[in-house]
């Protein structure tokens, strides 16, 4: 197996985000019930914002502010994941590993 | 479905803190003997892609949108424990980093989405391809699992409302399971989508996790 293909689907990963400016605006399944149904108002506003609603703060474009949250979201969860799965990968004895 | 925080009850975030964490040990577990490490860059791939894809919200009906949850893709790319792991790295990184999904309320948005979500699709996949082989097989049975782990998935989230007191279980089992079958197409569409994208660009990834689980399936 190349060594190269996940760079190659990460780079997909990364153009997703980019196309994430094309997004629905509108509310999401369980938000359009929480209205429907009269219990949106319960939900509690967070306990501290880094990145809320998906827009990268201090920047006036949207669709800019989107793609750079979309960046740093997707480099964020590869490294999260890649690392854990190579932690957990690491932790078997040795002898179990073959090809 | 990410539950914010103020939906559910501490005592049903409490219940299904438990739960998602007994599910995350053992899914640790079952990575840590089964997991190649070849999987390791996909397993980090599929995580980001799926981070992506849900930032993409897709119109429904009336007003309403939805996206990947990729609770099935991930399951039929690594497997079940593999894919909790994704989808749960996933849900952390929105909760913490960009408040989308509350804190208390985590344990249920894993449970419903990393644990029931993938495990549900895998289940059905697995049984779906037994009856169906093939390529053909292959689409039905990621369509229909992906359709259906984001159905149980909704129902779960239902349940903890009901049980929370913030909405009768008489009321949101219909309304968050009738969306859900409409969202769950597109979940379906998309699944299918990237299987039969990877199926023309990388068929071995589409054996590797059946390899590696001693040649089965």
């Amino acid at each position: 197996m190349s060594s190269r293909w996940w760079i190659v689907g990460l780079c997909l990963a990364l153009v997703v985000a980019f196309l994430s400016p094309l997004a629905s605006p509108d509310p999401d399944g369980l938000e359009r019930v929480a209205e429907d149904h009269g219990f949106i108002s319960r939900a509690q506003e967070p306990w501290y914002t880094l990145i809320p609603d998906y827009l990268f703060p201090g920047i006036r474009n949207e669709a800019v502010a989107t793609i750079i949250a979309g960046v740093v979201g997707v480099i964020v969860v590869f490294v999260l994941t890649y690392g854990l799965a190579k932690a957990i990968a690491k932790r078997r004895p040795t002898g179990e590993r073959q090809t | 479905m990410h539950i914010p925080d103020g939906f559910i009850s501490v005592g049903t975030a409490v219940v299904t803190y438990a739960g998602s964490a007994g599910a995350i040990a053992y899914s640790v577990r079952r990575t840590n003997k089964e997991l190649h490490e070849r999987q390791v860059p996909l397993m980090g791939v599929m995580a980001a892609f799926i981070f992506a894809a849900q930032m993409i919200n897709f119109k429904v009906a009336g007003g309403t949108s939805g996206h990947l949850l990729g609770g099935a893709l991930a399951a039929i790319l690594l497997g079940p424990w593999a894919g909790t792991l994704i989808l749960t790295a996933v849900l952390a990184v929105q909760a913490l980093v960009f408040q989308d999904g509350g804190l208390i309320a985590l344990g249920a948005n894993i449970l419903n989405m990393a644990v029931i979500g993938v495990w549900s699709a895998y289940a059905i996949y697995e049984l779906l391809r037994r009856a169906l082989p093939g390529d053909k097989g292959r689409w039905l049975a990621g369509f229909i699992s992906a359709w259906a782990s984001v159905v149980l998935a909704s129902l779960a989230c239902a349940l903890e409302l009901a049980i929370s007191g913030t909405s009768p279980l008489a009321v949101a089992v219909p309304a968050m399971g009738l969306v859900h079958m409409l969202i769950g197409v597109g979940e379906g569409l998309i699944t299918t989508a990237v299987l039969a994208f990877i199926a023309a660009t990388r068929k071995d990834l589409l054996a590797l996790r059946t390899q590696n689980a001693g040649g089965e399936g």
